[in-house]
């Protein structure tokens, strides 16, 4: 489990939704830019990481229980996209780090999860 | 729900091309299911498939109709659209196939991933296709892990 908070220091990240409850928890993280691999495979719960900035997110994230969305690279989505998510409770986090640099900074976390970082 | 209200129906229609409103339908279904008392994992698996299907017909199709029918122990979802049609459903059942244009991956989605992740969340799946007329999904949910009966 990792807490928003958590995130948000890990990650050097904004906060972009208000309302928000810094304590929501994340069980495992999940990172693409492909929401087709978010319906098949994030587990419900799941903390998404991901460089696609469009309204699907926040759809595809109710649909499959996604609990919240980390914007990589510097990426935000619309004002209205971040309206959305705020209205369903969906936490939006913007990070200016790479796609890699955010994961490899959530495998330094997991036990074992430095394997394969250079 | 009591035997004499205990199945539920609604259409929802969905209209091709139309990415503004891409997941509302399935959203919707999501939100009934939830209130009708499904479990949690089956409203995510019906909700998966149901919009699986609704980007199915916004990025390849005319228009559609998707007929959810809920009764007790089973979520069946029906998407009748007007379209190109299948020509080879078998291809278009392996995963990673896909005739999805650039413009339509770059929303995150033609990944050759959605006819065969409707499969995997259905217990029961048929697909029928006639090319140039449309395509016809059937697929059947078993809610509250009834899964093998």
């Amino acid at each position: 489990m990792i807490v928003l908070k958590d995130v948000l220091a890990l990650l050097d990240g904004e906060l972009l939704t208000s309302g928000t409850d810094p304590g929501a928890a994340f069980r495992k993280v999940f990172a693409s830019d492909l929401m087709s691999d978010v319906l098949t495979s994030a587990e419900p719960g799941s903390l998404l990481l991901t460089g696609l900035a469009n309204a699907h997110v926040v759809s595809t994230c109710r649909v499959a229980d996604v609990a919240g969305v980390v914007f990589v690279q510097g990426k935000r989505p619309a004002s209205a996209v971040v309206a959305e998510a705020e209205a369903k409770g969906l936490p939006l986090v913007a990070t200016k780090m790479t796609m890699f640099e955010a994961c490899a900074r959530f495998a330094g976390l997991v036990e074992d999860g430095g394997h394969g970082r250079g | 729900m009591g035997e004499a209200e205990s199945v539920y129906r609604k259409e929802f229609p969905v209209r091709g091309g139309d990415f503004a409103k891409a997941g509302a339908a399935a959203c919707e279904i999501k939100e009934l299911l939830k209130d009708l008392g499904i479990d949690a994992a089956s409203v995510r698996r019906a909700a998966i498939v149901a919009y699986e299907s609704e980007m199915n017909v916004i990025m390849y199709a005319r228009e559609a109709r998707m007929d959810l029918t809920v009764s007790p122990g089973k979520v069946r979802l029906v998407v009748d659209d007007r379209g190109p049609g299948i020509p080879d459903i078998e291809l278009a059942l392996t995963e990673g196939y896909s005739t999805a244009t650039a413009e339509m991956r770059e929303l995150g989605f033609g990944a050759g991933m959605g006819l065969p992740n409707i499969k995997r969340n259905a217990d029961v799946f048929a697909i029928d296709s006639e090319v140039g007329r449309g395509t016809r999904l059937d697929i059947t949910i078993r809610t509250n892990g009834h899964h093998t009966s």
